[in-house]
């Protein structure tokens, strides 16, 4: 179970586990049962001098139907588990709760650079804030999210949020998220994306209204330049990559 | 073909010159030595696919430490040796050694006639196949090394150099897929044309034994799926090479065209793989339960409907791939549609084993394992195939897992079912009882305790293809999991030297086998062991189904189709009920 290992740290975390819980025991059951049925047959029709096999062809209707009822029992499950599964899936990636915050993510070869909306919160105005590897985010604000790639496909992924949305270079692609957990959660690339894939790591800060207040007020002066990263052209990205590899290279 | 001809297979490397050997073994068109061909190739492909997991494993339990027979694993290095893992073990071992080598050495024999509609198209098809294995393991060797893209080579990472940083690997890769495929086309033609012109007198479609319904409905769903990826690998190549954008959204191009055309092709190809293995399960559990197959004609209703459900389930690979969300709901109702063939097809099987007489010799352990595992497989694809649950799951050590729990159990688990029971038609000697127990169980429990580990990995977020985990603090808990996975596949590998000294010292030194030494029913055991070229010395003529175990009232318990009804002596006029196809 995910929760086991990982902080439910959003909304979407505690619905996708319990679907997730709900699965488990449903194959589980069946798993058992199948397994159970399979290893008692091996033991109880073990070869036993002078003890011959039957003859039973399994095309009447009398025997068929000890394979059939089970298959019907798989349908049912089966429909359970759809209209739960697209339950969950329809909450977390058809529909969404109104954006209350707004935050551009770009991805690209090896790096994340967040654009925050800042204090008037309507991207692309002057006091954006624009941080590489780590987001700020307040907790229990809807925020939409509008994932960029700048260069191969990547996936933005946050276990912690059991969020995770693949980045494709040429489409803006939108989501949402609510933390309802505060502290520091990984964010990783989930697509493999070159040589620098396990290198992309960023950190996703979640905090109370008034310490993400204050860390918006601390960056104003600061945060509108746009960050290194993003605006990198294509030469400049490649020489990154360049670069990146020669420090992997180094590693050795 | 003797033993002895089968031991210049093996062995014979150093006698090219002699020009005997070469059209003998080299440039023969029997199936039979064509299917040796691909088990050969496809073995030492394994072992190849086998040393780059070791390799990789080993820099994921003990990042940054030299690994014994290669050195340091850098970024690099890790992602060309899991691209090729990938790629090698799904192409250029389950592939040829399930469908390539099994389809040829068995179809004519169980079919009743003397070779392939096509042999000489066959040999052309090794020739191709031969070639893109070559292609493949020389691009270990090329400026930049081996392609790094994973074996999906999604682009624009696959479709650029200065993303992926091998100018060579990636389209060399690429023209070795492109190749395989061919070479799988021309077999396919020839494995459908052959079932369905020459079979023996009197064999009906539903007298055919299981394997070969199951390895021809994988040929057509092979060919009906792999058209759209070859177009799509040759606009890939013509990105990489000439500077076409097909992919490319800078020019117009699209890179999710390039998911849809791979997984059209990619989740079909897991059928294509699955469906021999199952045959030949089929094959090995009626023969060691001395039953008949429970429902045959369920299982290949069951196997149609899951061929053409397969074709129809491609989009669970990309939920979250940037499609339509709205798409993924289509995509998970016929994800879990396929799930009730499938599931039907396992409870066939488990109800084959009542009322049997079960003996439990290596190739029914094998095909026991097959389903016990399999279901494991199954069972946790249900969680990737319900999209709510896939976002969480999606390019995790959860998938890995499910999947290696299909294709281990396939590629390996299922291969050793088919040739541990072969093995005495193939070479005419017995494999070793002892040793072949001794490299099952050692196999299966060192499989389970790789992959479990994983399955709890993945549930803790391990996201997959990642070369050091130091980067993420979150993970760090789970590197025990990490290193058991690892040691336990080194205990795996241990084991399958086992397994290669059981096999190449039985085809020399084993307990000469008899023409049917486990008194199987179907009509390659009424050729001798090993069968001569040509098969048979007198075609036979087939009388009834394959699986005629255990019949009341006779004093064997098994009935092969070759032998008259006894009211009718081979002597007097043959009344075949139906003669389809002729020879």
């Amino acid at each position: 179970m995910p929760s086991w290992f990982m902080p439910q740290a959003s909304t979407s975390a505690v619905e996708i586990d319990n679907l997730i819980l709900m699965i488990t025991v449903i194959v589980g059951v069946w798993f058992v049962a199948a397994e159970l049925v399979f290893f008692w047959l091996i033991w109880k029709f073990r070869a036993r001098d002078g003890v011959r096999a039957q003859y039973v062809a399994g095309e009447a209707k009398s025997e068929k139907k000890w394979v059939s009822y089970p298959h019907y029992a798989v349908l049912v499950f089966d429909i359970l588990i759809l209209i739960f599964a697209l339950r969950v899936w329809n909450n977390i990636k058809i529909s969404a709760p109104p954006g209350e915050e707004r935050v551009r993510i770009i991805a690209q070869q090896w790096a994340w650079t967040f654009q925050h909306a800042g204090p008037d919160n309507i991207l692309d105005t002057a006091d954006d804030i624009r941080t590489v590897e780590d987001m700020y985010v307040q907790v229990n604000r809807t925020y939409h999210f509008e994932l960029h790639s700048k260069d191969v496909v990547h996936s933005f992924s946050v276990p912690a949020f059991r969020l995770k949305q693949d980045a494709v270079p040429g489409r803006a692609i939108n989501g949402w998220f609510t933390a309802t957990q505060t502290g520091t959660f990984d964010v990783q690339c989930a697509e493999i994306c070159g040589i620098g894939h396990g290198l992309m790591p960023a950190h996703l800060h979640v905090r109370t209204a008034a310490e993400h207040q204050a860390w918006m007020a601390e960056v104003a002066g600061t945060g509108a330049a746009p960050a290194e990263a993003a605006d990198m052209g294509t030469g400049e990205v490649l020489a990154h990559a360049d670069t990146a590899r020669v420090q992997m290279g180094a590693m050795q | 073909m003797s033993a002895h001809a089968i031991a210049h297979e093996a062995h014979g490397h150093h006698e090219h010159a002699d020009p005997g050997f070469f059209r003998k073994y080299l440039w023969s068109t029997d199936h039979k030595v064509i299917g040796m061909q691909y088990l050969f190739t496809g073995m030492f492909m394994a072992i190849i696919g086998g040393f780059t997991v070791y390799v990789f494993r080993m820099q994921l339990a003990f990042p940054g430490e030299s690994v014994p027979g290669y050195g340091y694993v850098n970024a690099t290095a890790y992602n060309s040796l899991i691209t090729m893992h990938g790629s090698i073990m799904v192409f250029w071992v389950a592939m040829p050694v399930l469908i390539a080598s099994f389809g040829n050495f068995l179809i004519p024999l169980m079919l009743g006639c003397d070779d392939m509609a096509f042999p000489k198209l066959n040999r052309l098809s090794y020739q191709i196949f031969l070639l893109s294995a070559l292609v493949v393991l020389s691009t270990f060797f090329v400026p930049g090394g081996a392609f790094g893209g994973a074996w999906t080579s999604y682009p624009p990472l696959s479709a650029s150099a200065a993303y992926n940083a091998t100018p060579w690997g990636a389209p060399m890769w690429l023209i070795a897929v492109i190749l395989e495929f061919v070479a799988f086309l021309l077999g396919g033609i020839n494995f459908v044309t052959t079932a369905m012109n020459s079979r023996a007198p009197g064999m009906k479609m539903f007298d055919v034994p299981i394997v070969v319904w199951m390895i021809v409905l994988a040929s057509l769903v092979f060919m009906g799926s792999v058209g759209p990826l070859v177009a799509g690998a040759i606009m890939l190549l013509f990105d990489q090479l000439i500077g076409t954008g097909f992919f490319n959204p800078n020019t117009g191009g699209d890179p999710i065209l390039w998911q849809h055309l791979f997984w059209f092709f990619g989740h079909p190809e897991v059928y294509v793989v699955l469906l021999p293995a199952v045959g030949i399960v089929a094959e090995v559990m009626t023969v060691f339960s001395r039953k008949k197959l429970f429902a045959y004609r369920t299982v290949v209703y069951t196997a149609l409907a899951t061929s053409v459900i397969s074709f129809f389930v491609w989009a669970h690979h990309q939920f979250i791939a940037g499609i339509d969300p709205r798409m993924a709901g289509i995509f998970t109702v016929t994800t879990l549609i396929i799930s009730v063939p499938i599931a039907e097809m396992m409870f066939v099987y488990i109800a084959t084993m009542y009322g049997g007489s079960i003996r439990l010799a290596t190739p029914m352990l094998w095909a026991l394992a097959f389903i016990a595992e399999f279901l494991i497989g199954g069972v946790t694809g249900i969680f990737l195939g319900a999209s709510g649950a896939d976002v969480y799951f999606h390019d995790t050590y959860f998938v890995l897992a499910h999947f290696h729990y299909t294709f281990f159990p396939i590629a390996f688990i299922g291969t050793f079912a088919g040739l541990t029971y072969w093995f005495p038609k193939m070479f005419g000697r017995h494999m070793n009882e002892t040793l072949g127990k001794i490299h099952f169980w050692g196999t299966v429990v060192a499989f389970n305790a790789i992959f479990i580990p994983l399955f709890l990995a993945g549930a803790g977020g391990d996201h997959r293809r990642i070369f050091d985990y130091s980067a993420f603090p979150e993970l760090a808990s789970l590197q025990p999991l990490r290193q058991i996975a690892t040691i336990a596949l080194l205990v795996l590998i241990a084991f399958q030297p086992v397994f290669l000294f059981n096999f190449f010292y039985s085809m020399f030194r084993g307990k000469r086998a008899t023409a049917n030494p486990w008194h199987a029913n179907t009509l390659e055991w009424a050729a001798p062991s090993p069968p001569p070229h040509g098969n048979f010395p007198e075609m036979p003529v087939v009388y009834r189904g394959p699986y005629e175990y255990s019949v009341e009232g006779r004093e064997d318990d098994y009935w092969p189709q070759h032998v008259p009804p006894d009211d009718v002596t081979v002597d007097g006029p043959v009344e075949a009920p139906v003669a389809a196809g002729g020879h």
